[in-house]
C-alpha cells in the first residue's frame, strides 16, 4: 500500500508542474499578435498541457482512493486538492465554450494556489470517523466542489475584467480594492513559501500554555511573532514570541493559526512590496496593458456564465445532497453548523448577483465585483470556517 | 381598464404596456417605465409587458405588492438575512454550547464581553428569532408576488408575438443588421439553416420569426415554486404530528418505550458496540498517531423493536411482539412505522449494580460480616440481612458531587453513586450512618462500630437514540426537486430569437436572446454562413 500512496503524491507533484508549465505557455498567448483564442497554435499545446495535467491528477485521486480505501475528500488536504482539480476541470469546460487563452493565465494559478495550499495541511491518509462513513461523502463533497470551482472561473474572468477595465490613470477606491483582491493572493503565495521554507528546516517551537483551566502545549512549525495567551516555550532554541496572542483566542490551535495568519500577511506584504518597487505601479496597472486586446464583453459574459452553471451545481452539491446525508447522519437536514450556515449565505450572495445582473442590468464592472465577492465568501468557508469557527466540519 | 390600441399593427395591449404585445412598437408616453431613451436600445425585459406594479399605484394593496415586487426588495432582504446569517456564526448557537451549562454565564466567560453582548441580543438563538423567521417570510412573500407580478404579462405578451416586428423595435436589438440587397434563396437559406439549429420558424407576409428554448424563460417562476413549497414544508414542521424529534437512553438489556408511539412501540437494546481502528494497519498508521490514537470507526446499538400486540392496561405488561431486529448505526438508522432511530449518543460503562459489605470498624482485614446488592437503578430502600443487619438507605446521589460542601446530584442517572446509608447493628434501635461511594467511606460521627465499603459493582453501556418522525420530509423534498428543475431549466437553456425581416430588396436581421449573448451569434453566424446576409452586430459594443 505503501507504494501506491507514494504513486499517488508523485502524480499530484506531475500535475502540479504540468499546470505551472501550461500557465506559461498559455502566457505565450499574450504575445500573440493576431488574435486571442484558441486557434492559436500555443493555444492548443497549452491547454493539451493543462488536460494532462488533469489527467494526472485524476491518477492521483484514483490511487489514493485505492490506498486509503475510500474517496480522498475527507480531509481539509484532500478537499482543497480536489477543489484545484476541479477549478482546472471547470477551466477546461469553459475553455471549450470560450477558447479564451488569457482565462488560463488567470485560472491556472489560482489553481496551483489552491493545491499549493492544500499540501501544507497534514497529506497522511487519515480514517473515516464513523459520521462520514456514507456514500454521500462522495455525492456530497465533490458536487459541492465542483460547484464552488464553477464559481470560481467567474472570479477569474471578473478578476481580468477588473484589471482591464479599472482606470487605472489615478488613485481611487476601486483601484485600491482592486490591489487589496491582488495582495490576498500574493498573501496566499506567502503563505506556502513561509510554511515550505520553515518545514524545509523542520522548525518546531513548543508552546505549554492553558486552556479552559488545563495546560496543554502545541507545537509552532512557523517561528511564533505570536505566541499563545500566557504560554510557556518550552523548546530551548526556538524563537521568543513577539508578542502574546489576544485572550479572546480560544482553543488550542487558536494562537497558532493567527500566528501563521500573521505570517502569510507579513510575507504576502514583502513579496507585495517587492513587486511594487520592481514594477514601479500599481500591480494592477502593470497588468492592464497585457489585456489590451482582450474582449471586455467576453470575459463578462464568461465571468455570469459560469455563474449560471455553477449555481445549480453549488445548490445541488452544498444545499440539496447536504442536506440528504445531514438528514442521515444527524437525524436532521438542516442544523445551523456554521459551514452550513456559510454554504447558505454563499447561495444567497449569487442569488443576489443573478437578480441583480437579470434584473437590475448590474453588468460589466459591478458584476465583476461581485464575482470576486462570491469567491471570497467561498474561499471564507472554505478555510476560515474550518479553522476559525469551530463546528461540526471542522475535521482538520 | 384602459386599452392601449397600437397605432402600427391595430394589436389591443393592456394599460402600462411598453413594447406592443404583437409588433414590438414602443408605445409612447410608456417609455420613461422600463428606462427606454429613444435612440438607444430597447430594454427588453418581461417584453416590455404591462406589469401590475409599474401600473397601479394607489391603494394600499397597490403599495404593498409595488413594495414586494420589487427586485431591489427582494436582494436586500437577501442581503440583510445573509448578513444576520454570518452574524450568527460569530459564536457557537446555544444548541451548540455544552449542556448543563448556564448560557448567559457560559457566553460571558467564554467570549468575554462581546459574548455577553452576543447572548444579550439574542443572537445565540438568531436563526429561529422571531426577526429571522420574519426574514424569511418576507423574502418567501417577495418571492410569490414579484413572480406574479411578471410571469402573467411575460406569458400573455410572448404567445401574442407575431413574426412581423416593427422596424423601431428591430433597430433598437442589442444584435442587429442591414443588408442592402439578398436574393431569396440566401433568406431561405438562412431560415432553413436556424431550422436545422432546432428553431422554430413562425412566418407572416415572409416575414420569420426564428426561436428556441422559450421554455428556459419559466425557469425563475418554477424554481420559486420550488422555494416556496420548500419553505410551506419547513412550516408544516409546527403541525404536531407532522413533525416528532425526541430522545431516548436505553441501557444494555433493558426494554423501554419508544417516546411519542403512544406507547406502541418498545426498543430493547442488546448491546452497545464502539470500534476503532487498528492502530497497527499500515493506511492510517501515520494518521491515528498524529490524533493521539484511538479513532473510533463505528457506533453501533444491536436493537429489537418490539410492538405491543395489546393495549396496555395500567399496571399490566404489554404483549411485545418483535417487529424488527437490527443494528443501529451513525447513518444508518432504524426505521419502522415512520419513524426513524438514530445512534446519537453513548455512554460507556454505567453503573449497574453496587455490592457493599459490613465490616467491623476495627477490623484490618475488613472481613465481610454480611453484604447487599443495590440496583442502581430501581434501588430497594431497605435491606434485611444476614447476623440480624439492617440497612436503610438514607439519600441515593446517581451522580454525586459536592455543592458548596454538601452532596448533591448532578443528574438521575447513576454515573457516580454514592449513599447515606442507616445501618442498624443486630439488636440496635438507633442506626449508625454511614456515607459511601466510588473510593470513599465516610464515617459522619467518627463513632460507628461498622464500616459500609464497596465490595464489587457490575456496568454496562447505555445508548442514546434519536426519536424522529418526520411527514414534512416529502414537501421539502419535493421543493428541492422543483428548485433544481426550475434552476436549471432557466440556467442551462437560453431564449434565443432571430427575426429575418424582408425590405424592399434586402433583409434586416435582428436577434435577442436572455442570455449567452455569444451562443446566439454562434447560432447568427452558422446559419448565414455562405450566404450574402451580413453578420448581425453588436450594438451593444459599438456604445461603449
Amino acid at each position: 500500500m505503501g507504494d501506491l500512496t507514494t504513486i499517488s503524491s508523485n502524480l499530484l507533484y506531475l500535475a502540479f508542474i504540468l499546470y505551472l508549465i501550461a500557465t506559461f505557455v498559455f502566457a505565450g498567448t499574450i504575445r500573440d499578435k493576431r488574435t486571442d483564442s484558441g486557434d492559436s497554435k500555443l493555444g492548443k499545446v497549452a491547454i493539451t498541457i493543462t488536460i494532462i495535467g488533469f489527467l494526472t491528477q485524476i491518477g492521483y485521486f484514483i490511487t489514493r482512493w485505492i490506498a486509503s480505501s475510500h474517496a480522498p475528500v475527507s480531509n481539509l488536504f484532500e478537499f482543497t486538492t480536489f477543489f484545484g482539480m476541479m477549478l482546472v476541470f471547470a477551466f477546461i469546460i469553459i475553455y471549450f465554450i470560450y477558447r479564451l487563452n488569457l482565462l488560463g493565465v488567470f485560472t491556472l494559478p489560482v489553481a496551483l494556489l489552491i493545491i499549493a495550499y492544500a499540501s501544507m495541511f497534514p497529506r497522511e491518509i487519515s480514517p473515516l470517523i464513523p459520521s462520514l462513513k456514507s456514500h454521500w461523502l462522495y455525492i456530497h463533497v465533490t458536487t459541492a466542489a465542483t460547484g464552488e470551482a464553477i464559481l470560481a472561473v467567474s472570479f477569474a474572468a471578473g478578476l481580468i475584467y477588473l484589471i482591464k477595465k479599472v482606470d487605472q490613470t489615478k488613485r481611487s477606491k476601486r483601484t485600491t480594492w482592486l490591489e487589496i483582491v491582488l495582495f490576498s493572493i500574493v498573501s496566499t503565495l506567502g503563505f506556502v513559501v513561509v510554511s515550505s521554507i520553515f518545514s524545509g528546516l523542520n522548525y518546531s517551537a513548543e508552546f505549554q500554555f492553558p486552556v479552559e483551566g488545563q495546560e496543554i502545549t502545541a507545537e509552532y512549525q512557523l517561528p511564533a511573532l505570536a505566541g499563545p495567551n500566557g504560554g510557556e516555550l518550552l523548546t530551548g532554541d526556538a524563537m521568543q514570541p513577539w508578542f502574546e496572542a489576544p485572550g479572546w483566542m480560544q482553543g488550542e490551535n487558536a494562537a497558532r493559526k493567527f500566528n501563521t495568519l500573521l505570517w502569510s500577511i507579513v510575507t504576502g506584504a514583502v513579496l507585495y512590496l517587492l513587486a511594487r518597487l520592481i514594477l514601479r505601479k500599481r500591480i494592477a496597472a502593470a497588468i492592464q496593458p497585457l489585456l489590451r486586446k482582450t474582449n471586455a464583453d467576453l470575459v463578462d459574459e464568461i465571468s455570469y456564465r459560469a455563474v449560471a452553471i455553477g449555481f445549480p451545481v453549488f445548490t445541488l452539491g452544498a444545499l440539496i445532497f447536504a442536506m440528504i446525508w445531514a438528514q442521515q447522519a444527524w437525524d436532521r437536514f438542516w442544523g445551523w453548523d456554521p459551514k452550513e450556515v456559510w454554504a447558505l449565505i454563499t447561495w444567497f450572495f449569487y442569488a443576489a448577483f443573478l437578480h441583480l445582473r437579470l434584473s437590475r442590468g448590474w453588468h460589466g464592472e459591478k458584476s465583476a465585483w461581485l464575482a470576486v465577492g462570491g469567491f471570497a465568501i467561498i474561499m471564507f468557508n472554505l478555510i476560515a470556517v474550518n479553522l476559525i469557527i469551530a463546528g461540526l466540519h471542522s475535521y482538520a | 381598464m384602459k386599452k392601449i390600441i397600437c397605432e402600427s399593427c391595430g394589436h389591443e395591449n393592456p394599460e402600462g404596456t411598453v413594447l406592443c404585445g404583437a409588433c414590438g412598437k414602443p408605445i409612447e408616453n410608456n417609455q420613461h417605465i422600463d428606462g427606454n431613451q429613444s435612440g438607444k436600445l430597447l430594454n427588453m425585459r418581461y417584453e416590455g409587458s404591462a406589469r401590475r406594479s409599474q401600473t397601479h399605484n394607489k391603494s394600499i394593496i397597490d403599495k404593498i405588492w409595488n413594495f414586494f415586487s420589487s427586485v431591489k426588495v427582494g436582494v436586500t432582504l437577501i442581503v440583510i438575512t445573509l448578513i444576520a446569517s454570518a452574524v450568527g456564526t460569530i459564536f457557537p448557537q446555544e444548541m451548540y454550547i455544552p449542556p448543563n451549562v448556564n448560557p448567559a454565564q457560559h457566553y460571558a466567560d467564554q467570549y468575554g464581553i462581546l459574548g455577553k453582548i452576543y447572548y444579550q441580543l439574542g443572537f445565540h438563538n438568531l436563526y429561529s428569532s422571531w426577526w429571522y423567521m420574519i426574514l424569511i417570510a418576507m423574502i418567501g412573500t417577495s418571492i410569490i408576488i414579484a413572480s406574479l407580478d411578471r410571469v402573467v404579462p411575460l406569458y400573455k405578451a410572448l404567445k401574442m408575438q407575431k413574426p412581423k416586428r416593427h422596424t423601431s423595435f428591430l433597430q433598437r436589438q442589442r444584435l442587429f443588421s442591414k443588408t442592402e440587397s439578398v436574393s431569396k434563396e440566401d433568406m431561405e437559406t438562412v431560415a432553413a439553416k436556424l431550422k436545422s439549429q432546432r428553431y422554430k420558424l413562425t412566418e407572416e407576409d415572409g416575414h420569420i420569426l426564428a426561436e428556441k428554448g422559450r421554455f428556459s424563460r419559466w425557469g425563475p417562476y418554477v424554481n420559486h415554486i420550488g422555494l416556496i413549497v420548500f419553505l410551506l414544508g419547513a412550516l408544516l414542521r409546527f403541525v404536531p404530528f407532522l413533525y416528532i424529534d425526541d430522545y431516548v437512553w436505553v441501557r444494555e438489556g433493558d426494554t423501554v418505550v419508544v417516546p411519542e408511539t403512544d406507547q406502541q412501540y418498545y426498543v430493547k437494546n442488546e448491546e452497545f458496540i464502539i470500534e476503532t481502528y487498528d492502530e497497527q494497519d499500515k493506511r492510517y498508521q501515520a494518521a491515528i498517531k498524529k490524533q493521539g490514537g484511538s479513532v473510533p470507526s463505528n457506533y453501533q446499538t444491536d436493537a429489537v423493536i418490539y410492538k405491543a400486540s395489546n393495549a396496555s392496561v395500567a399496571g399490566e405488561d404489554p404483549e411485545l411482539e418483535v417487529v424488527k431486529e437490527g443494528s443501529i448505526q451513525v447513518n444508518k438508522p432504524i426505521k419502522f412505522d415512520g419513524f426513524a432511530l438514530y445512534q446519537s449518543s453513548y455512554q460507556l460503562d454505567e453503573f449497574k449494580t453496587m455490592t457493599f459489605k459490613i465490616h467491623e470498624t476495627e477490623d484490618e482485614e475488613e472481613e465481610a460480616l454480611t453484604s447487599f446488592t443495590v440496583d442502581l437503578t430501581n434501588p430497594e430502600y431497605e435491606y434485611e440481612l444476614d447476623n440480624g443487619f439492617r440497612v436503610v438507605i438514607d439519600q441515593y446521589f446517581p451522580e454525586y458531587y459536592l455543592d458548596d460542601g454538601s452532596p448533591a446530584s448532578k443528574s438521575k442517572y447513576p454515573r457516580n453513586p454514592a449513599f447515606v446509608f442507616f445501618v442498624y447493628p443486630p439488636n440496635e434501635d438507633s442506626p449508625e450512618v454511614s456515607f459511601a461511594g466510588i473510593g470513599r467511606n465516610v464515617d459522619a460521627t467518627g463513632e460507628n462500630d461498622y464500616k459500609v465499603g464497596l465490595q464489587n459493582f457490575e456496568v454496562r453501556d447505555v445508548t442514546g437514540l434519536t426519536v424522529k418522525k418526520d411527514y414534512t420530509l416529502p414537501f421539502i423534498a419535493l421543493g428541492g426537486l422543483i428548485f433544481m428543475i426550475g434552476v436549471i431549466q432557466g440556467m442551462y437553456w437560453q431564449h434565443r430569437r432571430v427575426w429575418i425581416h424582408p425590405s424592399e430588396s434586402g433583409v434586416w436581421l435582428a436577434a435577442h436572446t436572455n442570455k449567452n449573448w455569444y451562443g446566439i451569434k454562434r447560432d447568427i453566424e452558422k446559419a448565414i454562413d455562405g450566404t450574402e446576409v451580413k453578420m448581425v452586430q453588436d450594438q451593444q459594443e459599438l456604445d461603449e
